[in-house]
């Protein structure tokens, strides 16, 4: 071909092309083929080098979320493995491998496989057991590192996205669990769906029908473990890992917020680079994840399906109980009382079973996704925030989540209401009647108490800052008076006392204009009037130099200061924009 | 108004380490403070602290002594050689001991599976090694001085967002969007409708769609389905599960109770037995006829034998525990609580209503059989339960 059209030789120029550049042949060149191989066909350098020098901060209760990252990964993998296994077929057969007390008794082959991955393939219960153990390491890491976005305020603009997809992230969480451990297809887990079918049959008008449609027919069909398995390692976890991905992509973009202290402002991240220190210690974290998890799996058994026995709709265990993240849902149902069931126009509403089942759950997680626009609206605070807040520095919000933290323990805790009433020696009726009272008493007591700790603690901080360290030198004046010495802070540990921010509640402007005329609006700003006063009545204000200076000046005035402290002042920073 | 997370230097103090000297706190106080007690104005002082900086940089045994690195590096190495010792631990583990061996382990029992022991245990240090390696390096070894980096507003530039706006709206006019409103709406149709292929496909196929809820209110009792859907009572004996025998009267003594299927279900084959007994399955008990609070309980009795749906009216686990001395059935799922002497009426927990009783008597041979199918769906409620 080239020698008919030898107008232009494939390497040279056209007139208007810029002349090649020859590749670099240093860093690159340096760091071996393959990376420049790759870099020539990708552009990838620039991006991966900014990935490679981005700072993180550091701090323990970040590893939450990573333990969390870690345990999926392990989840993803394990799972995989159960897959070359796992029968997930509901067809009846005899079982005949090598646990002796089920030999010969008729079993659904979801049952028989989960069997022989216990007894017959070698490693399968560990690889079982680290699978089902990492689950659980997933669900209760994500939940700590949901409570620590909480109680810091990470969830504040700009993360509030990144909070809602946490949040759905958290419920499919549970879904997957609860779908995974219904397909050994034992008498536990076919009990749990036994229970579910009936959760579903009370959704209004159509819960028959979705029942039927899911098991694909009269309970317990042949259908429900086949669905079960495609939505538990197909459907949910691509959209798990979909999320996830997105979750830790957003978490770069808006660079992870910080503890404030010396030298971290809302302006700058300081840390520690990815490369070296981070791919080393993340990396070397999600090898203590794995190795944990193994060691627990090693040690620990869990769920040991041969003890029940394949499902039979007419047989049950006494203290069932599901994975503890269900707990509150179950524990729900156990203390609504039978007689709000009612019949209207001879259709049956069962609020008793759908309140705690499939109402409860996606409320909760609404609940907690809608938290960061409701409290923006409170405080009307459009700043973007990256220093989190010492969660005695926040008291309202902290009590407010721990007092969910409690209604949500006590519905856990009334789901083992008979294993406690067992082990205790109790009532179980007395028990249930306490849960019912309590999930609602307890919370309001929680909060109060949590936000008095809060407040005592900002006073003891404020102490500190005025008064200095205890040094424990006792001076003796020549008068013969014996005192204390103080010691002032130094102005990093002071810095970390009074570097925070507070807020002014809002005022209500006057409900009517000039002419008398009703606002527009004028009740949803009384609400938030009212919130907001809720949130920052009470509040310890952060020590002034001019405070210091006082207390400095007067030995004594300190505790005159300590009065003037939750007052209102002209002074103060705060939502006022 | 004041940033308090970036103090705005102060003029006032040279003092840029943002430390307080002598002459901060004596500075012309008396505007400051009133002694007896409020402060008030701030006397010059700033209204805030000012942030001093990040803290000196504290060195690390391993900075300073070389000797301390040395020995850094070798704990590093060692936890490496262990992984390396756990992973070939591993394969000896898992070629050598067969699956089937149990051993004893202290506080585990005599029972533990001898080859996931070893493997968990072998595999765990194989990675905990790594794991406790990486992170002892990069906590004594690797750099701790810490880095900065800036931060920027999460919003994009305003000639960006303009820019934005511009080009999906322009690009919105030029392809007539605003001008043709009828593409418009077309599109808009085609793309609002074109999903519906797909729900109906899945939502129709997934189950019977035909009054699903008419399933719910037979259960085995009253015959097998035929195969137009009718079914023919029969009469059938009460059999004991799982053994499928008839059952004399005389045979169950007070205090007793049997779990109860309709005769004919474990013909059935192992499938359609376990949708069977879902919905058939029957608590038989004998008290002393005096206890019977509830004139039905013996009108649908023998001589003090009931029978009552072991389907949980809440949702629908098998009521299995039943209190020999107080009569009552408790179910295991969620405590409800019945009462035998009374109808199987609920007195505690989240269920409604009673179990459904099933009326018994004997047949010509002397064995109990049911005398009529049960009266009412078991089980838990249901939007259409009371459409019969």
């Amino acid at each position: 071909m080239s020698e008919t059209t030898a107008s232009r030789p494939a390497a040279a120029l056209r007139a208007d092309d810029k002349p090649i550049e020859r590749a670099p042949q240093g860093a690159v060149g340096k760091l071996g083929g393959v990376a420049g191989w790759v870099d020539d066909r990708t552009r990838a350098a620039k991006g991966v080098n900014y990935l490679l020098r981005k700072v993180f901060p550091d701090h323990w209760s970040f590893m939450l979320g990573e333990i969390a990252m870690y345990s999926l990964i392990v989840c993803l993998l394990t799972g995989a493995f159960l897959t070359f296994w796992f029968v997930p077929s509901m067809g009846q057969t005899v079982y005949d491998g090598s646990y002796i007390p089920l030999q010969g008794v008729v079993m659904s082959e979801a049952y028989a496989s989960t069997l022989d991955i216990s007894f017959d393939i070698k490693g399968g219960l560990l690889i079982r057991q680290i699978h089902h153990w990492a689950a659980l390491m997933f669900i209760v890491s994500l939940s700590v590192h949901m409570m620590r976005v909480f109680f810091t305020g990470a969830f504040r603009k700009p993360r509030e996205l990144n909070w809602v997809i946490g949040t759905v992230l958290a419920l499919l969480a549970i879904v997957e669990g609860f779908a995974g451990y219904s397909l050994p297809d034992d008498l536990l887990s076919g009990t749990g769906l036994r229970a579910m079918q009936g959760f579903i049959l009370t959704v209004p008008v159509i819960g028959s029908y979705i029942a039927y449609a899911l098991f694909g027919g009269d309970f317990p069909g042949e259908m429900i473990i086949p669905r079960l398995y495609a939505a538990h390692v197909l459907l949910i976890p691509a959209i798990l890992v979909g999320l996830f991905i997105v979750h830790v992509t957003m978490v770069a973009v808006n660079k992870h917020t910080q503890y404030p202290g010396p030298g971290k402002t809302n302006d700058n991240v300081v840390g520690y680079r990815v490369m070296p220190v981070y791919a080393a210690k993340a990396g070397g974290f999600f090898f203590l994840v794995f190795g944990l998890t193994a060691l627990i799996a090693a040690f620990a058994q869990i769920n040991a399906i041969w003890v029940h026995g394949p499902y039979d709709p007419s047989a049950v265990t006494a203290g069932a109980q599901p994975d503890w993240y269900m707990w509150f849902s179950d524990g729900a149902l156990r203390l609504l009382p039978g007689w709000i069931e009612f019949t209207v126009f001879g259709f049956t509403f069962s609020p008793n079973i759908a309140i705690g089942s499939i109402i409860l759950l996606p409320l909760v997680y609404t609940v907690l996704g809608a938290y960061p626009f409701v409290e923006r609206w409170i405080t009307g605070d459009d700043r973007e925030h990256h220093l989190l807040d010492r969660p005695r520095n926040a008291p309202t919000r902290t009590g407010v989540g721990m007092a969910a933290i409690t209604g949500y323990t006590v519905l856990a805790l009334a789901c083992v209401n008979d294993i406690i009433a067992i082990k205790l020696g109790m009532s179980i009726n007395d028990l249930t009647r306490f849960f019912r009272v309590a999930v609602f008493l307890l919370p309001i007591l929680v909060f109060w108490i949590t936000k008095r700790i809060c407040l005592g603690l900002q006073r003891h901080d404020r102490e500190l800052v005025l008064h200095g360290r205890e040094t424990g030198t006792v001076i003796r004046t020549p008068e013969g008076r014996f005192f204390e010495r103080h010691e002032d802070l130094d102005p990093y540990t002071r810095w970390r006392l009074v570097s925070f921010d507070t807020y002014r509640p809002i005022e209500l402007e006057p409900a009517t204009d000039a002419n008398g005329l009703v606002r527009k609006g004028a009740r949803k700003d009384r609400l938030r009037a009212a919130l907001s006063r809720f949130y920052f009545t009470d509040q310890i204000h952060p020590v002034t130099p001019a405070e210091l200076a006082a207390a400095h000046h007067d030995g004594h005035g300190h505790e005159a200061l300590e009065g003037a402290a939750e007052e209102e002042y002209p002074e103060q920073i705060g939502a006022d924009r | 108004m004041a940033d308090p997370t970036n103090p705005t230097p102060d003029a006032d103090r040279p003092d840029s380490a943002g430390e307080y000297t002598e002459a901060d706190y004596t500075r012309d106080l008396s505007t400051a403070v009133s002694l007896d007690g409020d402060v008030v104005g701030t006397g010059g002082l700033p209204e805030r602290f000012e942030d001093p900086g990040l803290p000196p940089h504290q060195p690390r045994m391993s900075d300073l002594d070389e000797a301390a690195a040395t020995r850094a590096e070798r704990q590093v190495a060692t936890l490496f050689g262990i992984s390396i010792i756990g992973t070939l631990g591993f394969l000896v583990a898992y070629f050598a001991v067969p699956v089937e061996s149990r051993m004893f382990f202290p506080g585990l029992g005599s029972t533990v599976s001898t080859s996931n022991f070893l493997l968990g245990v072998t595999m765990g240090l194989s990675l905990l090694g790594i794991g406790a390696g990486a992170v002892h390096w990069a906590k004594t070894l690797m750099p701790d001085e810490e880095a900065v980096e800036e931060r920027h507003p999460m919003r994009s530039e305003e000639d960006d967002r303009a820019q934005f706006g511009e080009i999906m709206l322009g690009g919105a006019e030029d392809a007539g969007l605003t001008r043709r409103p009828l593409l418009k709406y077309a599109m808009g149709g085609a793309l609002g409708l074109f999903a519906l292929p797909m729900v109906v496909q899945v939502v129709g196929s997934l189950g019977p769609l035909d009054r699903p809820w008419r399933r719910l209110e037979h259960t085995f009792w009253d015959g097998e389905e035929g195969p137009d859907g009718t079914r023919e009572f029969t009469r059938p004996r009460l059999v004991r599960d799982p053994q499928n025998t008839p059952i004399r009267p005389e045979e169950v003594t007070i205090g007793s109770a049997y779990h109860v299927q309709p005769e004919g279900l474990f013909d059935l084959d192992p499938h359609h037995q376990l949708e069977a007994k879902a919905k058939a399955s029957v608590l038989l008990m004998r008290l002393h006829p005096d206890d019977f609070v509830s004139e039905k309980a013996r009108d649908w009795g023998y001589e003090g034998i009931v029978a009552y749906s072991k389907i949980c009216t809440h949702v629908g686990c098998p009521v299995g525990l039943y209190e020999q001395h107080t009569h009552h059935l408790l179910c295991p799922c969620h405590q409800s609580t019945f009462d035998v002497t009374d109808d199987c009426k609920v007195i505690f927990g989240p269920a409604k209503r009673p179990l459904p009783q099933l009326k018994i008597t004997v047949d010509d041979e002397g064995y109990l059989v049911a005398d009529q199918p049960f009266e009412e769906p078991v089980g838990p409620s249901y939007w259409e339960r009371e459409r019969r």
